[in-house]
Order: C-alpha cells, then structure tokens, then sequence
C-alpha cells in the first residue's frame, strides 16, 4: 500500500482500517538528532491534523500531527530507549504508532510520495 | 539586518557540507556529522573548533597606573606572567557586560578575550574605564583562533608542534611558534575536557585547521556539539545564563568576583551580598530524556519560581539538562521542579555541578 504525506511532514501508510504513522525521512534529517519522542497513550482518539505525538532533537521541540482520523491502537515502544531509530528509518524502523478505524477518504487531503517530492522541492 | 561575517575558514566549513547558521554576527558552523557524534568525539578523541569569531584585544602599557587593574571583577597585576584568569566586566547595576579571560603575556602586556557578539561594546567600554585608552587595541581581525579539545588533544598537539606543550598546566599558556608564526597555546576550553586553545595570525588559521584534520584522531565539532559539552559541565553561555541584568552572584559566580579591589559594578554587588539575591542559580536534571530550553518555565509547588537560562538533551548523562534562575526558596539541592512551555512538561530536580564529572579536563 502507498505512503502518503502532510505538509507538516508526517506520512501514513495503510493497511486495512489500520494505517502506521511517522515522520518522514526529509523530517528527521531536518531535526537533526532526535533525542526524545513522546509517544501517544494506547486508546486516545484523535482527528485529522491534531496534535497526536512529540518529538525533540538536539536542535528543537516538534509536534507531530495525526495524518489521518483514527485511534491509538499500538506504539513503537523501541523509541523511549532509543529515539535515535527515527534518524536510522523514519520511514520504517522509526515509525511512532497504528491507528485503527481509519477512514481512507481523509487521504484525498494528503499527497503522494511523488506530490510530497515536488511540495519539498518547493520549499 | 547587518551582514553576517565570516571566518577564514568558511570555505573549509563549506567544503565539509557544515550546516552553517547566525551566531553573534558571524556564519558559524553549527554540525557537520551530526551533532551528537561530535560531542562524542570531542569526549573520546580531539574535535577541532573554529573559533575565529571571538574578539581579541591587546593592552599594552602598565597594568595599575593605566587604569586596567580597576576594569574587571579580578585583578589582572596578580596573573602571573603565562597564565590566564577567567571573570567579568560588569555595568554599574553589576550586571555583566561580558565574560571574559586575561592572558598575562608580560608584564606589561595582556590579551582580553571576550564573546563574539559583544566584541564591539566590550572595546568601547573597557577603553572608556581606562586612564589610557591608547593602551588598548582591538587585533581580533588579524587574530585566528581555533581549539582542540579532547582526551588525545595533548598528544596530538605534542606530536604536531613540539614538546614544549606536554606540561602545560590547567589555565597556564605559552608563546611558542605554530607554522613559523608567533602563536599562543594555552590550555583552557569550554568542553570539560583536556584541551588547548590556538591563538595565531588570521591568514596562518587555514592551513592549522587543514594540518589538524589530516590527522585521523582530529575531527571538526560545530557550535552544536560545543553547547552540549559547555552545558554538561554547566558553563555558563553569555546570552543565555549571563546578560547585563544579571550578576555574578546571581549567575552563581562569585568566584570570579575579588571584592577586594575596586571595579565598576562593585557597590551593586555590595548592595546583593547585604540585601540577598532576589534569583539565583539552578543547575537541573529531568526525569526523562526530555530537553528543556531557553525561556521555559520553573514551577514549584504549582508556582512560578523562575526561568530556563540554558537546557539540552545531554548524552552523557541521557537525560535532559539544564540551568535556570529560580526564587531562592526553589534553589535548594534535592528540590523538585517542574519545567513547562506549553503543552511541554517535565519534573526535575536541583542537582549539583558540573552535571558531567568524567571528563578529563585536568588530566
């Protein structure tokens, strides 16, 4: 299944109802090392473009927007010990939650790994 | 805005894929590998640092009878000729204007080295305090400086230009000659670790810094990796821990303050020591790899008590780190406190410095 992007940087990937959440690879290199994420408490609900996660380089505080509508369903417990995953694969071993219940219209509101190519190239 | 100066080095730092930034007026480079990395490698090998921005002055003249002796909160007549001491110019609110060091060069000589941003003001001020002004020029243009700091620093250092640094002591310095030009090496720095500081001619600092990183125990650490392992050992950062509304025992420095001689700022100070602080300085650990920063702020007991001055993530340590100027009644050792911006929370609590003791600064 496709990645998808928000301009705040966040991707998701879905499968199924389910859909993995992270920040993008051009994210985490921009924030440099990344020294602590907070992750989102198991069973929190959020909406589309809440705040869901945070997470702090040696740089700067960030939050992380939830890409899509859904619910907390599992974290990647891995980062509290070592956040620095998010700097060796943002876009896999990095990922920072699943959300269930996702509704796969919102990702009309999103951009595809090509569209997200041209948004960076723009910035 | 005024443009930004450069160092002789910007072309090497560009050359390495630096991320350069502002800083105090100049292009600096903040990191090249990685922020953390360099810390590393400053704490377990030499990382070299591009100084080039801090100012340096010259006073020539007599030391009492020219009017230095009274400039600063230190007395300068009893540096020994070869070493240097660390301390402040303060305003008449005994604020600090600048954090500085003297480096005894003769007996009639001295170099004042003071912060980037600052250099200007400092000039103009400490030449205004003196009977003598002429005494005083500023040669920070023509003056190149760069640090090596690490635990292989004096064995590279020995290797490169002689024995004569082997056995330099803490805070002590020697005239000696770096790719035939008249340099300075002291061992001083501003990581916690074994370290020297180069001073020679700007036009001599490129072809140091490219000799230095030929060697493969030397790597470069941007101003990044120097914050970190400033704060780890809780050096205060003008700017941030120190600004001309605070003072030195405020700041927690009285050890640099003689209050056995006269210097501008010295009744105000006179003034805090009867009357009590009305803030004074924390150092802090969190209770989670959380970093406090700048002008968060410090609660305890669910009341304000005072400001973040300087935080960060500190890998030594991996936890967040920070110092901070509280009430007095939150500045005991032990107290818990909560630091807050935001949607940004932490619990802390007040521990003694330096936060990293492992270094090998005095070995």
């Amino acid at each position: 299944m496709a990645k998808f992007y928000t301009k705040e940087h966040e991707w998701v990937e879905m499968a199924g109802a389910q859909a993995t959440v992270g920040i993008s690879e051009h994210a985490a290199h921009e924030l440099g090392d990344i020294t602590y994420v907070e992750l989102p408490k198991i069973g929190k609900s959020v909406k589309q473009f809440d705040a869901l996660a945070a997470i702090e380089s040696v740089k700067a505080a960030s939050d992380i927007y939830a890409p899509v509508s859904g619910k907390v369903a599992e974290v990647n417990q891995a980062l509290n010990d070592a956040p620095e995953l998010v700097n060796q694969g943002a876009e896999s071993q990095g990922w920072i939650c699943k959300l269930d219940g996702v509704n796969e219209a919102e990702l009309g509101a999103l951009m595809d790994a090509a569209a997200y190519d041209v948004y960076l190239k723009g910035l | 805005m005024e443009e930004l100066k450069a160092t002789p080095l910007r072309a090497d730092h560009e050359n390495l894929k630096a991320l350069m930034a502002p800083f105090g007026g100049w292009l600096m480079p903040i990191q090249y590998s990685g922020i953390i990395a360099e810390h590393k490698w400053c704490r377990e090998q030499a990382a070299l640092f591009d100084i080039c921005h801090m100012g340096e002055f010259l006073f020539k003249g007599d030391v009492v009878a020219d009017g230095l002796e009274d400039v600063f909160t230190f007395s300068v007549n009893s540096i020994p000729v070869g070493r240097s001491r660390y301390g402040f110019l303060l305003n008449d609110a005994g604020g600090v204007i600048d954090d500085l060091i003297v480096f005894r060069l003769a007996e009639d000589e001295a170099m004042i080295v003071v912060n980037a941003a600052t250099t200007d003001n400092d000039f103009a001020v400490i030449r205004s305090r003196l009977k003598n002004p002429a005494a005083l020029t500023d040669i920070s243009a023509r003056t190149g400086k760069v640090d090596l700091q690490g635990p292989l620093s004096r064995e590279i250092m020995v290797q490169h230009f002689g024995p004569s640094i082997q056995d330099i002591p803490f805070f002590k310095f020697i005239k000696t000659s770096i790719l035939g030009s008249d340099a300075i090496v002291s061992r001083t720095g501003y990581t916690g670790e074994l370290g020297y500081e180069i001073f020679l001619p700007a036009d001599k600092v490129t072809e140091l810094w490219r000799l230095l990183l030929e060697d493969p125990r030397v790597a470069p650490a941007g101003l990044g990796a120097r914050d970190l392992l400033r704060l780890e050992m809780g050096y205060s950062l003008y700017g941030n821990d120190l600004d001309e509304t605070i003072t030195p025992l405020t700041a927690g420095l009285p050890g640099f303050v003689n209050m056995n001689k006269e210097f501008v700022g010295k009744a105000a100070l006179e003034r805090e020591i009867e009357q009590g602080s009305p803030r004074t300085k924390v150092a802090f650990k969190v209770d989670s790899r959380r970093a406090p920063r700048h002008f968060y702020q410090i609660l305890h007991d669910g009341a304000e008590v005072g400001v973040v001055t300087s935080g960060a993530f500190s890998p030594m340590l991996s936890c967040g780190i920070g110092l901070g100027l509280v009430e007095p009644k939150a500045a005991a050792l032990g107290t818990r406190l909560t630091i807050k911006q935001d949607r940004v929370e932490m619990e802390a609590q007040v521990v003694e410095l330096p936060f990293y003791t492992g270094g090998s600064l005095r070995s």
